[in-house]
């Protein structure tokens, strides 16, 4: 199984899913607003968004569980019109977990299996085998009432995963669980992906669980996908407001286009002024101004005498402690907003009295130019 | 909870099990005086014997009333639980206008006077040119164990988390194959308990099966005719005794089955709710 | 292994895609439930509305005049008979609809709020008796309370009284003892429902904010219960309107009521338009009785502010 997929693996970005202009409408209202989206072989993707924006939607139409209004999903070539949720190449963990309560846990395990009519020992050889992936040896006789949340979430993955499927489908798959046990799945089911190569398509609005466990991610908003690709883009070059906003804090400056050419921008800002970045793919002017960004810990404190290229001058207003981090509210000078900034307490960030005037470093490189 | 715990009058246990004699009390006295020697039933009492129960199985009419409710009672509770599955779950699975008025509707004969209900169905039935027979019994009873029926279905159905139904064909099942290995498993307990609370509503019901028999007793209709002679009445206390003990009985089970179903599901309420 | 397998299939299964009108929630739901409904309908709603038609009409022997007449309902509500039978059934159900509501609501509070791990013992204890035959537990109440029966010769053997009172049995308080008896579970388990809704942090809120025990009963618990205590009181007011065994049974010749009255026309007497009158007449009358109790429960329920 696992050199099947490694040498598969090898083949690069095949498509495994392929959705084409897929809409989802119940009557006037788009669940899903003709959205394309190729999801590649063996990869890690997340569809990450609010609720209510067609992430789990779309995740249910590839299960089989919803229709597309019109559009078109195909499964590693194939087609999926029609074709009902049982006779897919795809296995889902749910939200719920779904364990059948009234079986056992190698019962649960198994149900897909019987389909198939393997030999007994067949059977109960990839029973066990699935249960070790999850590390759940030895549990196989428990009740499924009996599981404590995290070793529900574990059958949950086992049954879908003995069924060997080419894609595995995760809806929400952490959201019951505390935060801590929730961490550690987050590093145990990359893991696993990655151990069994099999294409994993997650669904989610934690952006810093899709941001920790994806190849790929695609941000959703109201039915359309915003933006699509690796999470350290979608953190550092956000397309739009509403991602940048989505993905953690963003500081936002109105800006003013200076100029505009084919890989760069030149911005007029109050604050930071004139700035040239680059300027992003999915760049649409609207009108002459944009917005520029910045995360809150791109920006640095400037100690005593310090300086840097890239400065900016303000005074400290509010102070937040939060254990290793300070996060300052900063005032500049002819900017609207002030700006937050997030500073590691290892220089002392933490005593800064309020009503401080300090001066604040950036790179360029960090400043991002989004449409508005 | 300690601010409510300290609005607990002292009356109220007291008062509490007083309302459990209340309750449990007139019903006692069948039993007691079923095994009393004297015919009428007064204090003191006058000395055990069984020979009422004795009896009972001497007497063909009552053999006969207790065939016949037997038949009906099975009849009524298998037809009332088909009924009562597909309205139960239709109502905890789909939403569609007039779902609430349909259930209203289908759940009404548990608050209409019995009569009124009993005496419409006559009215139809002999319009229709249906002879009265334990058949038009079986059709009254099955409308008013619906609204039971559908009450326990419905706390069994309430809970089930339909993506269990999902997963089990995602997992590959065909839609029989879900509705054999997933659903129908988890509703049995339900299912069987609405059967015996139906049987035992049939069992016991006097009015509907009063007015819509033709020459057939039932029988808490045999009762009813044996009311009138005051010699017949320790039999009648023997037999109601005997009717008690069954349908607490059946009760029981069925109630320990429903809870087993709420469990299975996750959700609470049923009868109670 | 499936995935390879079940991919590898003729994937266009012909027609595969079915109808979006067939595969719409409304109709499966709809299509499921119409058995039921249709049952519903033959049995329930076509004969209440053949009762209807039938009040209309004359009885003439053996057949039915079909010329519209509202005299049925005259006799109905004129005949000094049925006036004072129908006064006396709504008489009995008001009186026993309150009478197994205010016994209900402490048993209902009990069981509620101090139940504790034993609440669903309670509850089936209370509903046992309430699974047992109606007409038995009337036919209880007869030996109970007839001359020679346990209440008489019970007070006489404790010397109490000197020979048996006929006071006991067939009269209108005979039907309300023994109705409030049989309907007592009826009343608890509504009460009971909504008080198991009322959430524990208000009351809680309450008393944080000074109201003692009673106070926060009467301002907080009490109000929340009324959807209970108005659902207990239908419960019970409509049906033991038309009650007819205990009446028959225990109500002797005061005891009689408006159910009786209606067997009559469609035995002995014969004469299916005056029965159908008067059932409907009944139904009419408890349900504006019922729709006031509504009314007044709700404005006492907004008095407790």
């Amino acid at each position: 199984m696992l050199e099947r997929v490694q040498s598969e693996r090898t083949q690069g970005d095949r498509t495994m899913i392929d959705i084409r202009d897929v809409t989802r409408s119940y009557g006037s209202f788009k669940a899903l607003d003709n959205a394309s989206l190729a999801i590649h072989e063996g990869e890690f993707f997340s569809l990450l968004g609010p609720s209510g924006c067609g992430k789990t939607t779309l995740l249910r139409m590839i299960a089989g569980f919803d229709t597309p209004t019109s559009g078109s999903i195909a499964v590693d070539g194939q087609p999926m019109d029609g074709i009902p949720a049982n006779r897919r190449p795809t296995n889902m963990v749910f939200q719920s977990y779904a364990i059948f309560p009234h079986l056992n846990v190698e019962q649960n395990v198994a149900y897909g299996l019987k389909r198939l009519r393997l030999d007994a020992g067949e059977e109960k050889r990839r029973v066990e085998e699935a249960l070790a992936q999850v590390s759940l040896t030895g549990l196989g006789k428990r009740r499924a009432t009996e599981l404590s949340g995290g070793q529900r979430q574990r059958v949950a993955l086992a049954r879908a995963l003995v069924m060997r499927p080419k894609v595995l489908l995760l809806d929400e798959p952490l959201s019951a669980l505390d935060k801590k046990l929730r961490e550690q799945m987050q590093v145990e089911l990359r893991r696993l992906q990655q151990a069994v190569g099999i294409t994993f398509v997650l669904v989610t609005h934690d952006q810093y669980e899709a941001l920790a466990m994806s190849d790929r991610i695609a941000v959703m908003f109201g039915g359309r996908i915003a933006q699509v690709a690796s999470p350290k883009e979608i953190y550092q070059r956000p397309v739009n407001r509403q991602v940048a906003d989505f993905l953690g804090g963003m500081n936002f400056v109105k800006a003013e286009i200076v100029e505009e050419n084919g890989a760069s921008l030149v911005l007029d800002t109050l604050g930071f002024g004139r700035v040239k970045t680059d300027k992003p793919k999915a760049f649409v002017r609207n009108g002459g101004n944009a917005t520029l960004g910045i995360r809150p810990e791109r920006l640095r404190v400037l100690w005593d005498n310090a300086t840097a290229k890239f400065e900016v001058a303000g005074k400290v207003v509010e102070r937040h402690y939060f254990g290793e981090i300070t996060h300052l509210i900063v005032e500049i000078p002819g900017l609207e907003k002030p700006l937050s900034v997030t500073e590691t307490n290892d220089f002392g960030a933490d005593d800064i009295p309020v009503g401080t005037s300090i001066r604040l470093a950036y790179d360029p490189e960090a400043l991002v130019a989004m449409a508005d | 909870m300690t601010a409510i715990k300290r609005f607990l009058p002292g009356w109220l246990p007291t008062y509490a099990g007083l309302y459990i004699v209340f309750l449990y009390l007139p019903v006692i006295f069948l039993p007691i005086f079923s095994i009393n020697i004297a015919a009428t039933p007064k204090f003191p009492l006058s000395g055990a014997t069984l020979q009422w129960y004795e009896d009972l199985p001497r007497t063909p009419a009552l053999i006969d009333a207790t065939w016949n409710s037997l038949m009906v009672g099975v009849s009524a509770s298998i037809l009332s639980t088909v009924l009562g599955i597909l309205a139960a779950r239709s109502i905890t699975r789909y939403r569609y206008p007039g779902r609430r008025t349909i259930n209203g509707l289908i759940m009404a004969p548990l608050v209409l006077p019995e009569v009124i209900v009993a005496i419409s169905m006559l009215l139809v039935m002999l319009q229709l040119g249906l002879s009265l027979s334990l058949f038009t019994v079986v059709l009254g009873h099955v409308l008013v164990c619906i609204p039971y029926s559908m009450t326990v279905l419905t706390s069994g159905f309430e809970g089930f988390d339909r993506s269990l139904e999902e997963a089990s064909a995602d997992l590959g099942e065909s839609a029989f194959g879900t509705f054999r290995r997933v659903t129908l498993p988890m509703v049995a307990p339900a299912i069987i308990s609405s059967l015996l609370v139906c049987f035992t509503i049939s069992l016991d019901e006097f009015i509907i099966a009063f007015f819509l028999t033709g020459t057939e007793a039932t029988l808490p209709i045999y009762i009813w005719g044996q009311l009138r002679f005051a010699a017949k009445l320790p039999g009648v206390l023997a037999l109601g005794t005997l009717l008690l003990l069954a349908s607490f009985v059946l009760m029981t089970v069925a109630e320990i089955l429903r809870r087993r179903a709420a469990r299975r599901t996750q959700s609470e309420g049923g009868l109670y709710a | 292994m499936t995935a390879a397998a079940e991919g590898s299939r003729p994937l266009r299964m012909a027609g595969a895609r079915r109808s979006p009108l067939l595969q719409s929630e409304a109709v499966q739901g709809f299509a499921l439930i119409s058995p039921t409904f249709v049952y519903a309908l033959i049995l329930l709603v076509l004969p209440i509305l053949v009762v209807i038609a039938h009040s209309f009409w004359t009885q003439h022997y053996l057949t039915i005049d079909h010329t519209f007449t509202l005299e049925n309902y005259r006799i109905a509500l004129t005949e000094p008979i049925y006036r004072d039978l129908l006064w006396r059934s709504l008489y009995i159900s008001l009186t026993v609809s309150l009478l197994t509501v205010v016994l209900a609501y402490p048993i209902a509070y009990f069981i509620s709020f101090h139940g504790g791990r034993h609440k669903s013992l309670w509850l089936f204890l209370i509903t046992i008796p309430f699974w047992t035959s109606y007409l038995l537990r009337v036919m209880s109440w007869k030996v109970i309370l007839g001359y020679n029966g346990v209440l008489n010769s019970g007070l006489m053997g404790l010397g109490i009284i000197s020979e048996p009172s006929d006071a006991l049995l067939y009269n209108s308080t005979a039907v309300i003892i023994t109705l409030t008896h049989a309907w007592a579970t009826f009343a608890i388990l509504p009460i009971f429902v909504s008080l198991e809704k009322v959430d524990r942090t208000l009351v809680e809120a309450a008393t944080d904010l000074g109201d003692g025990p009673l106070r926060s009963f009467l301002r907080v618990t009490l109000p929340l219960s009324a959807p209970g205590v108005i659902s207990a009181a239908l419960i019970v007011m409509i049906p033991t309107v038309g009650d007819y065994v205990t009446p028959k049974l225990v109500g002797g010749k005061d005891g009689v009521m408006i159910a009786n009255a209606i067997q009559a026309q469609f035995g002995k007497a014969s004469n299916w338009p005056l029965g159908a009158a008067l059932s409907v007449t009944t139904m009419v009358i408890v349900s504006l009785m019922a729709g006031t109790t509504v009314l007044i429960i709700r404005a006492l329920q907004r008095l407790a502010r």
